[in-house]
């Protein structure tokens, strides 16, 4: 168990050189004029509580990464931070409906995963999963698009916020726990598909999906299999402790681990929850101003001489404008196409003969299957 | 020999049939087997064979085809389908699950997201109601809520409906349940060249399928044609098939019932009645109404056959489509469905049997019907 109460002491061990590539594509830095070295290498060291650990050995405290990753990790957390207050403006504005689940104040979690993953591991979360689509890379203005019920959506506009895919992430799921089972199938495909050298599959679930029995199905047959799979909640992401467990479960033999993460949300549970009925407002503003991610790590980037005052307030507003552009697109955008209301039911080329409407004459017809 | 003989005679009573079946399922298979379904070829195969045939060539075929479940390995199948498979394939493709439906259906799913084509054994459908979120909701749906950016190649199979003794935990049909779901393409197959050929369709098919079979099937056996035997045969999914013609009434039915429906429409010519076509469904879903329609047409009777509960069920699917269709003009008298009973399934033998169709229970009803004129 690795509870973490400073989500900015982040701090990667690179133990691949392509695990920046996974941020990398996921936010492009801003170019400035700041005079020194990008692939400098910097090392920073963990508070000594950073980790608590059972039954495994501690991740290392000491941090070494280039200033890049940090101006990068800064974006992209200024990036989603900005387009979850977006999509908050939007549900109020009801141009997004039914459900919306945001993860502002926790963008260290996906932020921190990325960096220490390569873009081929794969990842499964719940429906808390606008920042996980991001930096899996699904871009600002599809996933603004699909809560917005569009066209151009990263589904067609047939999901909405809870279901949100891109080739490496499994969703956005809508059971509480669903995703536990499924994530232990992803990291059986991968064993099953490489002779156990595969990519990890990192699983992730809250305290509510905690109690599902299905959860402790899916540890026991993990274990049972050495499936390499990693659980954390929905908290911080301690890079460390993500590459850290990455390469705990694609060593042979040692199964799955399980990361707690210990996070915090501003907002409430979802749209419908103001969040301030089971905790006081005088308690998330403290978290607000003494423990936020973003300025956790605003404070490294000045205090090593990463960027200056100046660049962080261009990168703010570069982020703004980039989110702000991409609403304004999404909100132009058309609703999907009718037609695209019968497809997808079933694999293109492989559908049923005919499925009914709401009434005997409303009835579509698939074209003689392709066999 | 010939107290054999009288066996056979005097299995074709129900009750004696079910206590047959109870206390020597083998022989009472055998007897079945015998008295209806003697192939002119010689090439006979039981359900389960057939059903282990399509198992190991699909998996030869294909390398992302693995089989997981309860027993489906060490102890060769808990009905033995998957018999000598471990033993072929290995561990890696045929995978003993713990007791944890919700779990390894979930498992099974993602896995499918993510490549694989696995076949999900439950031990009977009844225990997949606990895994029955990840075949609807994760499987069925994910298609269709991605854009079509995520696919769920999975087979789900196992034994469905009635079987003897086994009382109402363990004896429910859900070709209705899962026949409802957009998304899922479900089958039913009846005999052995049908659990072959679905099951490889299946298998096959890049959608969810649902694969009902029936346990007091698996042991009997049917004749299999040489296309039947070889390792491409597939049956298509969504199309019925017609087991006898006729020219009086249609009997529809699917798995088990079909056997009864043939037995009783040849009681019936037997008997100088009627001449009955019984139709074989195969599919719950897509339904074949086309078959079912063309025959109401040259009948313009019909009756409905299942096992499952009457309320909401395959019967009362296939009288609104046919009511809504042609054929509704064409019909002499309404369509009867005949169904399990509206119980939960009972213990006693007597009590069991009273819950499910059989032969005496579908002539009665074609007698009936067939003395039915609209607006008489």
């Amino acid at each position: 168990m690795l509870p973490l109460r400073r989500p900015t002491t982040v701090r990667l061990h690179i133990y691949n050189k392509q695990a920046t590539r996974s941020l990398a594509s996921a936010a492009s830095p801003i170019p400035h004029d700041h005079n020194h070295n990008q692939s400098q290498e910097l090392t920073l060291a963990l508070p000594k509580n950073s980790f608590q650990t059972y039954n495994c050995d501690l991740p290392s405290l000491e941090i070494v990464l280039p200033k890049g990753d940090l101006i990068r990790m800064y974006m992209a957390m200024v990036t989603m931070r900005r387009m979850e207050t977006t999509a908050d403006t939007l549900y109020k504005s009801q141009l997004i409906r039914g459900f919306c689940h945001l993860c502002t104040g926790q963008e260290a979690v996906g932020v921190g995963l990325e960096t220490a993953l390569t873009y081929e591991d794969k990842v499964i979360t719940a429906y808390r999963s606008h920042g996980f689509t991001y930096m899996r890379k699904g871009s600002v203005l599809p996933i603004l698009a699909e809560l917005l019920g569009r066209k151009n959506g990263i589904s067609g506009g047939k999901g909405g916020s809870m279901h949100m895919f891109t080739p490496n992430f499994f969703g956005g799921n809508g059971i509480v726990g669903a995703q536990v089972p499924l994530g232990a199938g992803i990291a059986f495909a991968q064993k099953y598909l490489s002779q156990g050298k595969g990519p990890a599959t990192f699983v992730f679930y809250g305290d509510g999906a905690a109690n599902q029995g299905q959860v402790f199905e899916a540890f026991n047959m993990a274990k049972l299999w050495d499936l390499p799979a990693v659980n954390g909640m929905d908290v911080l992401a301690v890079r460390q402790a993500i590459a850290y467990a990455r390469e705990w479960a694609m060593t042979d033999g040692n199964g799955p681990l399980l990361l707690e993460m210990e996070t915090y949300r501003y907002g409430g549970h979802s749209m419908s929850d103001p969040g301030v009925g089971y905790r006081s407002r005088e308690e998330v503003q403290k978290v607000r101003s003494d423990n936020d991610p973003i300025t956790h790590l605003k404070e490294h980037l000045l205090e090593n001489q990463v960027v200056s005052e100046k660049e962080l307030k261009e990168m703010d507003k570069a982020a703004r404008a980039e989110v702000d552009k991409a609403a304004n697109e999404a909100r132009n955008s058309p609703p999907p196409d009718m037609e695209t209301f019968w497809t997808d039911v079933y694999v293109k080329g492989y559908e049923v003969p005919f499925l009914r409407g709401r009434e005997p004459q409303e009835i579509h017809y698939y074209s003689r299957n392709a066999k | 020999m010939s107290s054999i003989l009288k066996k056979a005679a005097v299995v074709s009573i129900p009750n004696v049939r079910q206590a047959l079946l109870r206390s020597n399922p083998v022989l009472a298979n055998a007897l079945l087997a015998k008295r209806a379904y003697n192939s002119k070829n010689g090439v006979e195969m039981t359900v389960r064979d057939a059903l282990n045939s399509a198992l190991e060539e699909e998996m030869t075929a294909d390398e992302k085809v693995y089989l997981l479940g309860e027993e489906v390995g060490q102890y060769n199948g808990a009905y033995k389908v998957s018999k000598g498979l471990l033993d072929k394939f290995g561990p890696k493709r045929v995978i003993d699950t713990p007791i944890t439906e919700s779990g390894f259906c979930g498992l099974a799913v993602g896995s499918a997201f993510s490549g694989l084509k696995p076949v999900c054994e439950f031990m009977t459908w009844n225990f997949a109601m606990q895994a029955i979120d990840q075949i609807v909701n994760s499987a069925a749906k994910t298609h269709y809520m991605s854009g079509g950016n995520v696919n769920c190649p999975i087979t789900f199979r196992g034994p469905n409906g009635a079987a003897a003794g086994v009382a109402a935990q363990h004896s429910q049909c859900f070709a209705a349940w899962y026949g409802s779901v957009p998304g899922l393409k479900v089958v039913s197959p009846w005999n052995s060249e049908d659990a072959k050929g679905l099951l490889k369709a299946a298998i096959r098919d890049p959608n969810p399928v649902v694969v009902l079979e029936n346990e007091l099937m698996y042991g009997i056996s049917f004749p299999m044609s040489e296309a039947a035997l070889s390792k491409d045969f597939v049956v298509e999914i969504g199309k019925a098939k017609i087991e006898k013609a006729g020219t009086d009434i249609t009997i529809v039915a699917h798995s088990r019932s079909v056997g009864f429906a043939l037995e009783a429409a040849q009681l019936l010519e037997k008997e100088g009645i009627c001449s009955a076509e019984v139709i074989n469904l195969r599919s719950i879903r897509p339904l074949d109404t086309e078959t079912i329609i063309n025959s109401v047409k040259k009948t313009n009777r019909l009756v409905t056959v299942e096992g499952g509960w009457p309320q909401y069920g395959v019967g009362s699917e296939i009288c609104a489509q046919i009511m809504e269709s042609e054929a509704f003009d064409h019909l002499d008298a309404p369509v009867v469905r005949v169904t399990g009973a509206d119980v939960p399934t009972p213990y006693a033998n007597n009590l069991e049997a009273y819950a499910f169709p059989d032969t005496e229970v579908i002539a009665r009803v074609i007698k009936r019907t067939l003395n039915k004129k609209i607006g008489a």
